[in-house]
């Protein structure tokens, strides 16, 4: 049937009396492995050598501080309102008199997890982030558990170290580092 | 001997009664190595000779569609992720082409052609999958081993533009989440380099050995006519001699710029289908090529406020590029009500969205059109009078996804 004028009628040629023959195309398959012998080895050699992830990896979550070491999340559950899986819950709490070096903002979230078992690293809680508080590290990955209490990521795992920041990649706008 | 078991059951005849006892039963399937993932079928064997098939789905069934109908438009594409999620990229820009048809958001020709490049780059990803894996049924793993190699390139492209590797969530309603960065280009260049030698290569060790061309060469034979009635699409269809393909048919995000031919088949045999994906990967190449060499430069996403994310420094500064932010994440986008149909070519077929929109957050009513589904209906008229292990050549022939399938 023709639908349009563009198709392209593949051909089947029966085979050639060399074709037949088992042994040439033997000789022939051996030659092909052992030229794959000198070739380059596209094996990474894991442990000890590691790929090169892309800066826009998507990997594990972080909860960024200022660059005065206060926390920058507001409790204002927008991540957790665009997580498809429902991975995140969190509870919010109001800051007191003399906490103003530790939250930004007048509303904190006193609980934060991720469910890392729900989780499908698609990053939207990144995107609906409105005070860059949560990214998805470019540079890290889930790390494999033992028990289910390990997976639900609280925030005594999910906050950054005031002293080790995290790498919060790079931005949509193309090449522009993310506020960190 | 002439058999009918619905007949036997009918009315018996000692004979048939007898014969129909002797029958073998077997379960090729749920968790068969050589099934491809989790499908059950029940064969009714005469020694070696398949007599009849009972096909079961719904092993990893997980209501995608009824998950839709509780979610905002945009937290909709990581459920198409795990449709076919050997290309992942054609479901996510199905679907975003499926919503801003309802929503009427036109799309910058930058964003078109990136979808285009993914989409493309998403083709061969599966019909490498495809064509390796019969290799593998057939007895020949050396060839499986040397592309996939290439498949790791295209995963480590999409890892450039939307941040991993399998189950994508790439783009957004209305473009891209971000533009083709360098590094992106350089390594699509570089695929684009490397590819066609490794693709020939695989072709040298398959397309004239005996082996396989004994193994697939009129085996699983589908008529035009037969594939039409169940509704077959996409290679499957192309193997049987019609040139359907909703890319040149019904073209969509900016297809009718790029100049390709539809490979055809002759009787729709495993073989032809071999040979219809292979072509398909050149005109993917060239397709991919044509795009990347034509970019245009008019921006990534479309111009709609309304449905597009504001770009973050615009959230952090300014009022009124934070409300917009929170109405598009909480969903709350005033959809308009209506219909729509959009189907894209698929990696094995026509993917269709069709999309029940009564003007909230979440749809109405959202239905897949898997392409998987449909082969899997034909595949026991297919197998029948056929040997067991041509069984399992044509149902990794089809590219029947499991999680496509079961949806």
């Amino acid at each position: 049937m023709q639908l349009s004028n563009r198709s392209k009628k593949m051909v089947v040629k029966p085979m050639t009396l060399k074709e037949r023959m088992y042994l040439p195309a033997i000789a022939a398959g051996l030659g092909i492995t052992i030229k794959h012998f000198f070739r380059k080895k596209p094996t990474i050699r894991y442990p000890e050598v590691k790929r090169e992830f892309s800066p826009v990896f998507r990997g594990l979550h972080v909860l960024k501080r200022d660059d005065l070491g206060r926390e920058r999340c507001t409790a204002c559950g927008l991540c957790a309102v665009a997580c498809p899986a429902e991975a995140i819950t969190m509870i919010s709490a109001e800051r007191k008199k003399g906490e103003e070096g530790l939250y930004r903002e007048e509303k904190y979230a006193e609980v934060y997890e991720i469910n890392m078992l729900r989780c499908i690293f698609c990053g939207l809680c990144e995107h609906a982030c409105p005070k860059a508080a949560i990214y998805l590290q470019p540079d890290v990955m889930a790390p494999a558990f033992y028990s289910r209490e390990e997976v639900i990521y609280g925030k005594d795992r999910l906050v950054e170290n005031a002293d080790k920041r995290a790498n919060a990649g790079l931005d949509r706008v193309n090449g522009v580092r993310k506020l960190s | 001997m002439d058999y009918n078991l619905a007949t036997a059951a009918a009315a018996p005849d000692k004979e048939l009664v007898h014969y129909v006892n002797e029958l073998t039963t077997i379960n090729l399937g749920p968790t068969h190595p050589a099934t491809h993932g989790v499908f059950q079928n029940v064969l009714k064997m005469d020694g070696e000779k398949i007599v009849s098939a009972d096909t079961t789905v719904g092993y990893i069934h997980r209501a995608f569609e009824k998950l839709a109908e509780h979610r905002p438009l945009y937290q909709i594409t990581p459920i198409t992720d795990r449709l076919n999620y050997c290309s992942s990229p054609i479901n996510n820009m199905g679907w975003h082409m499926t919503v801003e048809k309802l929503l009427g958001v036109q799309v910058p020709k930058r964003a078109q052609y990136i979808r285009v490049i993914m989409m493309e780059l998403a083709r061969i990803s599966d019909h490498i999958i495809c064509n390796s894996i019969l290799g593998v049924d057939t007895g020949a793993f050396t060839g499986f081993l040397y592309v996939f190699q290439m498949r790791e390139k295209i995963y480590e492209i999409y890892e450039e533009i939307c941040g991993t590797r399998l189950t994508t969530n790439m783009g957004r309603l209305g473009g891209m989440e971000r533009d083709l960065n360098e590094r992106a280009i350089t390594k699509l260049r570089a695929f684009l380099k490397e590819f066609p030698v490794v693709l020939q290569e695989f072709i040298d060790l398959f397309e004239r050995n005996r082996i396989f061309m004994d193994r697939t060469l009129g085996v699983g034979a589908i008529s035009a006519e037969m594939a039409l009635n169940y509704g077959f699409t996409g290679p499957n269809l192309r193997a049987a001699g019609v040139d359907y393909d909703v890319r040149v048919n019904e073209p969509y995000s900016s297809y009718e710029d790029f100049k390709f031919e539809i490979p055809v088949g002759t009787i729709g045999c495993t073989y032809d289908r071999f040979l219809v994906r292979n072509e398909e990967m050149w005109q993917s190449v060239s397709i991919i090529q044509q795009a990347l060499d034509n970019l245009p430069n008019d921006g990534f996403a479309a111009d709609a406020e309304h449905y597009y994310l504001p770009p973050k420094q615009e959230v952090y500064r300014s009022m009124e590029a934070l409300i917009y932010h929170f109405k598009i994440v909480m969903g709350e986008i005033d959809a308009p009500v209506g219909e729509v149909y959009h189907s894209v070519e698929g990696g094995n077929g026509e993917l269709g969205f069709y999309l029940v929109s009564d003007g909230g957050r979440a749809p109405y009513r959202l239905h897949f059109r898997r392409p998987c589904f449909i082969y899997y209906q034909a595949y026991p008229e297919m197998i029948k009078d056929m040997v067991l292990s041509d069984a399992i050549v044509l149902l990794s022939s089809m590219n029947v996804i499991a999680g496509e399938l079961d949806g």
